[in-house]
């Protein structure tokens, strides 16, 4: 009998057909013109980015929509030093969580324009939107953020919403 | 605004895994068309082999040859196949005590539909012609013409 075998390939393959709920479309169409929106909790008044149906923390429905701008600060970041299958960002790079201003809930995006060692807590930055033309309902409309030279925002604005 | 939207989101995993020493005989024995198990110290032939006795977690001794045909012990129907299933038509999963094993493994019977299935049939392995040391190298099982 020849050599035993070794190792086997077993990929994991899932084909999901994700479909966006009431909230995330509105999102997202508001993304496709360039406006980011979010919506708030009635209880804690807190603004969701992006919207949600109800609350996770007061399990309420939320309330009203509200415009978010499309500038804030970094909360907190890592800096992806690890190549993986697929990867298109030129190593190393930032992923941040980003807190729009209007808005209490943090989302993550990239950070680039700015050395990846440079990069830190309360860093001010703005979305940099693909051309208008180019604009879809997508979150790849958003190309990533970019410093806006601002001085950094300080601890105290942002240390309740880490 | 208030249209649906669905988007393909797609999650891909490319891993490859280590089989250790008593699977990796089992696979290059399939690769010459043969079938072994490992025999526990009680005597029971176990297929797929594992490394420890089920029963005692005791090594298990020697590899024997099983045969290439046997029982389906249970299975079910597979009436939609997905996307890198053993078969691209209408397949039945069943468990297959070979001859000369103690246990049953888990294959596709090319059986053509639900009704020429049973559990107590005999089916046959049909070997892959191109064959890697791969559970694939087993196409599928039929049912034995008598």
């Amino acid at each position: 009998m020849g050599d035993p075998i070794k190792v086997i390939k077993t990929p994991i393959h899932l084909d999901y057909q994700v479909l966006a709920g009431r909230d995330l479309v509105r999102f997202l169409n508001a993304i496709a013109e360039g406006k980011f929106i979010g919506r708030r909790c009635p209880s804690c008044k807190k603004v969701y980015v992006p919207p949600r149906g109800g609350c996770p923390t007061c399990a309420v429905v939320m309330g009203d929509e509200v415009p978010v701008a499309d500038t804030g600060c970094v909360t907190t970041f890592c800096i992806v030093n690890v190549p993986y299958e697929g990867q298109v960002m030129k190593l190393p790079y930032v992923y941040a969580s980003i807190l729009l201003d209007g808005s209490d809930i943090p989302f993550p995006h990239l950070i680039q324009g700015i050395e990846a060692k440079d990069v830190r807590m309360g860093l001010r930055v703005k979305a940099e939107w693909v051309p208008a033309a180019e604009l879809k309902p997508t979150m790849e409309s958003i190309r990533w953020f970019k410093p806006t030279g601002e001085p950094d925002a300080p601890y105290d604005s942002y240390k309740d919403h880490l | 605004m208030g249209t649906e939207m669905i988007a393909p989101y797609v999650l891909e995993y490319t891993y490859r895994r280590s089989v250790g020493p008593v699977l990796g005989r089992f696979l290059a024995a399939l690769r010459e068309a043969r079938v072994e198990g490992a025999r526990t110290p009680s005597g029971r032939v176990i297929v797929p082999p594992t490394e420890y006795d089920p029963d005692t977690g005791e090594s298990v001794g020697e590899m024997v040859e099983v045969g290439q045909a046997g029982v389906v012990t249970a299975w079910a129907w597979m009436s939609e196949p997905m996307r890198n299933q053993p078969l691209d038509k209408p397949f039945a999963w069943a468990l297959v005590k070979l001859d000369g094993a103690d246990t049953a493994i888990l294959h596709a019977v090319d059986a053509g539909s639900a009704e020429q299935m049973a559990s107590g049939m005999r089916v046959r392995i049909r070997w892959r012609a191109e064959r890697e040391g791969s559970i694939r190298d087993i196409e599928c099982f039929e049912p034995e013409t008598r």
